[in-house]
This record gives C-alpha cells, structure tokens and sequence, in this order.
C-alpha cells in the first residue's frame, strides 16, 4: 500500500516501442521481469486448477493431524485443526488475486473516467473531480479501507469496493495528467478539427493514448491489492474463516509461532511471491515504456 | 511569507473535505449511533430510539449536524467513546506520543538504510552489487509488514533472544528500554518504507547524473566522488524528501496492524479497538485525526522543500 509507484507509472513520456515484431529490447536485458511472468503464471495457474492441485480439502479438519510439521503427506505441514496448509494456500490464491483484480478493475474504471472527465471539460468539473481525489487519498490506505470495510461489514464484496475506493485517487491522477498532456497533442487538435464528439475523442483518441502509464500502475496496483485484502484478512475484517484466505492463515500463525512456525511462515511467502511478481512486472513494463527510468 | 501562507491556506480545502467524509461515512452507514448501541442492550421501544436519536442530535438535517459536529471538533471536542464513556481527545493525546516513536524511529531506520543502498545502486549501476540491492529492495517492497513482523518476533526475540516480543516501556522509565521495545516493531513497518526510499535514490540520483552540470563537472576534472557526494546527490535527494513526506500515510496506516502484533499502545491499536467494538465515535476522532496528520506533515515537507530547492517558489 504505497503511493509513490503512481509517480513512476506516469513518466512514460518517451515510450520506445518494438515495431517490427521483434523480440522487445526490454525483455531481452530484463530476465527479472520474466521471471516476475513465470512466477505471475504460477500463481494464477494454481488459482485456476485449485480444484485439481490441492489434494486435500482445505476445509477438512483431520483432529489426528493438528500442528503437523511438514511431511510427505502434508509438505507445508498442517495448521491447528489439522487442515492442510499447501491446500489452503492453493486455494488462497484465488482469493486473493479475485479481490485484487475486482478490486484494481474498480479502480481503474472508476478513476480513469473520473481522470479523463476532469481533463477533458476542465473548469469547474476538473476542480470538483480534483478535489474528491484529494480528499480520499489524504487517507492513508489502510485506514480508509479499515475504515469503509468496519462500516459496511467484514465479507469479500466490500473489502473489493474499499480496496477500490482507496485506489481510485491514483488511477484518477494519473488519468488525468496523462490526458492533459495528451491534450495539447496534434492529433487531438485535428479529431477536434474534424469534429469529433467529445465522447469519441476521449474512446477513440485520448484513451488509446494513455494506456501504457494505465498498464504499468494496473501492475503496481495489483500487487498493493494483494497486500491491502491480506492485511485486512489479518485483521479479522476481510475473508472470513474458514475460507483459505492468505491473510487469515498469517493472523492464525502468529499465535503459534514458537513452536509451529509453519503455519504462519509458508502463506507470507506465498503473498510475497505474487506480490513480488506483480512488481516485477510493473518494473519491467515501466522499464520498456520509459528506458530513461531504467 | 506570503507564498507559504498560501500554500498553508490550499491545504485547508483538503481538511475541509477530510473533516465532510469522515463525518458522511459513519451516517451514511446502515444503522446509525443508538442502533449500535441498542444492540447492546436489546429491544428498545420506537419512544426510546426517537428519544435516543434526539439526545444524540440524529434527527436533525445533516448540515446541522456537521456543523455542530465541526465546531465541537475544533474546540478540541473529539467526543465521547461509546464503550468507556471517557472522553476521546486524552485518550488520543496519551497515545500519540508511542505512535510518533513508532512512526519516527521507522522512518529513520528507512532513511540510514535507504539512501546509502540507493546512492550505492547508482553508482555501480548494472554490476552485480547493483542487482542485490535492487532484488532486496524488491523483495523488501513484497513482504507484508504484518508477516515480517512475525518472523522477527520468531529469529530475533524467541530464537535469537535479541529483543522483547512485544509490550511498551515509556521513555521515562527507560531510554534505552523504550528504543529496545519499538526497534523491532520499526523495522517490521520501515522495511517496505526503506525499499521505496533506496529505489527512489537510485533513480533520481541516475537522472541527476545526466545532466548537463554534471557532465560540465566531469570535464572540468572534479573526481567522480566529488561529482556524486558534492554536485549531485543534494538534488537527487529533493525528490526522496517528497516520497518520503507521501510515506508517512504508509507508516501511519502500517501502525495500526504493527501496534497491535506488538501490543503497542499506541494510536492505531485504539483505531483497532474502535473497529471491533463499533465505537464510531472512536473511529471517527481517529480517523480525523490521523487523516488531518497526514496532510499536515505534507505541507510542512512542501515548505521546508522550497528552502531546499531555490527553484521551487509558490508563485
């Protein structure tokens, strides 16, 4: 739940495209961000196939197995009801990237409209838009989702829309700089010119045009995502038990972690594996959108 | 003086809104004060809730509200909690202190760590060195700060015996003892606040170095250790500084989940406390406050900035 990344994700004035098929100069120098996409892909590959890799129920409680160290039956071991904790994370997976991917999707939609109205009809729209971002991203992130989640109710479908309120500002902000600049742009003057409505010009010109920074905090912002639904999961105020939730399982480890440190050790990496990925990435595509930043 | 009061006056329309939002959300909600509070209590009579919500002024207009809200909140009125019936601003005002140690000594410890691997990265850019430090700043960047808190508390507290677990020591009754008891608890908030800091070093300092004063420089001879610590890490720096004034929203919304791992207490635990207890009230004063912090230190980082950068002017 950092903010300064949005900064970064702007500045991709000199972007340097691959035109001619190819293999993109950046992914040749970057191996990290392939290796961001493999472990991306495992993540998701894992989420996608839960029903068919996790081998055991991670809903099933096995009295006869509580606080198993890691074995061959159960390689990441068993937590304090005896539920699999390589199942659990599994499963986990899908959790977490549904809420983040909701949740980033919201945000998106929401601040790039907001962004792009505000720059494109300028005064006083811009100045009202402006200034509700403002006000929302004077919250610190976890505040604010702590904040709506503890007053609509702990369940996924809210911890999605507060994750989504508190990331908006940033997609608004960056929306909206990337459209000013593009604003002044020859080829904006001639649609106009040519008498394009504003709604056209905004789908079929500016938007087009403004992707690339949108992509690369799309990345960033997932990977914060995921931090924000397992921190509220810890909490007790996102995914509710029994659900395998990453967050959920790290707050029952915790308890246990003297003397059965798997528990809570094994689903931390699990977060930090996607989270990394997804920051790999976003590095990776900065670094092709913007060599400068390299 | 001028330009400064102006820059202090911009930041009002932003507590204004904060100060609207937060008073919105918690009416806004399904459910209001004396629904909490009744369900304490049981069923009450519709006499009793009208009553109720007249004692706590919910049948008048929102505006009406607000500003009776506002103006309490001004004076220093933050309310009354629903669940200890003290009043909030003490309770706040004696904790604040542990959450600025936290805060604080986390971000210092992001700092001295933070600008040296960044200027380090720079300066041997591309060579393994530079690598190790990017992947750790990455890998920093990844870990929640709730999960590294518990594997400091397992290696440096339990398995080592370095540190206390948790629990606080006031400063007045131990210096040393109170650094000892939020050292660890700073680090588990300030590493993520580190690898922001050193990536951010890293590239402002490789922007600065292409510069054309910087080339100017190096043909006039001045040693490339010269050139980095004298000519450009002052102005690489200044972008850090704004990065790092934005992280103290990270460092203060990390507080409330590392206070509570640590049993700190502090200003996040009571934010915690009035989130599973339903105490809106609490919650609101809370929030308020944090969020009118958060502003606040940013305007103070944007004044000093223009000391720092002759180029910045309010103009």
């Amino acid at each position: 739940m950092t903010d300064a990344s949005s900064a970064q994700a702007l500045d991709t004035s000199s972007a340097d495209h691959d035109r001619d098929g190819r293999v993109p100069r950046w992914r040749r120098r970057n191996p990290l961000t392939l290796v961001g996409a493999l472990i991306l892909t495992l993540v998701a590959l894992s989420a996608t196939l839960a029903p068919v890799l996790a081998v055991h129920d991670p809903l099933e409680m096995n009295p006869q197995r509580l606080l198993e160290n890691p074995s061959r039956d159960h390689p990441l071991g068993t937590d304090e009801f005896g539920r699999d904790i390589l199942s659990r994370i599994i499963w986990g997976a899908r959790i977490s990237l549904y809420v983040s991917a909701c949740s980033v999707a919201m945000a998106l939609v929401l601040g790039a409209t907001l962004g792009i109205v505000a720059a494109l009809y300028g005064r006083p729209l811009d100045d009202l838009i402006s200034r509700v971002l403002e006000v929302v991203f004077a919250f610190p992130a976890v505040l604010l989702a702590l904040g709506i989640v503890s007053l609509l109710g702990p369940s996924v479908r809210n911890v999605i829309i507060a994750i989504g309120v508190v990331y908006t500002p940033v997609f608004g902000r960056l929306a909206r700089a990337t459209v000013l600049s593009a604003k002044e742009r020859d080829y904006v003057e001639a649609a106009r010119g040519c008498g394009a409505s504003d709604l056209r010009l905004a789908g079929r010109h500016l938007l087009p045009n403004i992707t690339a920074p949108l992509i690369v905090q799309t990345s960033l912002s997932l990977s914060h995502a995921i931090l924000a639904e397992a921190s509220l999961s810890f909490l007790g105020l996102g995914t509710q038990p029994p659900a395998a939730s990453w967050g959920t399982m790290i707050n029952t480890g915790q308890r246990l972690i003297e003397f059965s440190p798997w528990v809570a050790v094994f689903p931390g990496l699990a977060i930090m594996l996607a989270v990394l990925a997804f920051n790999l990435l976003g590095d990776g595509l900065r670094d092709a959108l913007d060599p400068r930043l390299r | 003086m001028v330009r400064v009061a102006r820059r202090v006056l911009s930041v009002l329309p932003v507590l204004f809104g904060v100060s609207v939002a937060v008073f919105l959300m918690i009416r806004l909600v399904p459910g209001d004060v004396v629904d909490v509070l009744l369900g304490t209590e049981g069923v009450a009579s519709p006499q009793r809730l009208a009553e109720l919500r007249r004692l706590f002024g919910l049948d008048r207009p929102f505006y009406a509200q607000y500003v009776d809200w506002a103006g309490r909140m001004v004076v220093g009125d933050l309310g009354t909690s629903l669940r200890t019936g003290r009043p909030i601003l003490p309770d706040v005002l004696a904790r604040l202190p542990v959450t600025i140690q936290l805060t604080g000594t986390a971000m210092v410890i992001s700092l001295l760590l933070g600008l040296p691997f960044g200027v380090i990265s720079a300066v041997r850019r591309h060579t393994a060195l530079d690598s190790v430090v990017r992947v750790a700043g990455l890998v920093g960047l990844s870990m929640p700060n709730f999960w590294l808190a518990a594997m400091l508390i397992l290696f440096v507290s339990l398995y080592w015996r370095v540190l206390p677990t948790s629990g606080y020591v006031y400063p007045s009754q131990d210096l040393v003892g109170s650094f000892r008891s939020v050292l660890l608890p700073a680090l588990a908030l300030g590493v993520a606040n580190m690898a922001i800091l050193m990536r951010m070093t890293r590239s402002s300092l490789l922007e600065v170095l292409r510069q054309d004063y910087i080339t100017t420089a190096r043909a006039k001879g001045v040693s490339e250790r010269r050139v980095i610590y004298r000519h450009a890490l002052w102005n690489a720096l200044i972008p850090v500084v704004t990065v790092a004034g934005i992280q103290v929203g990270y460092l203060l919304g990390g507080a409330i989940i590392i206070e509570q791992i640590f049993a700190l207490p502090g200003v996040g635990t009571l934010v915690l406390n009035a989130v599973t207890q339903r105490d809106y009230p609490l919650l609101q004063a809370a929030m308020l406050f944090i969020a009118f912090a958060f502003p606040i230190v940013n305007l103070v980082i944007d004044v000093l900035y223009s000391y720092l950068d002759p180029r910045v002017r309010y103009d």
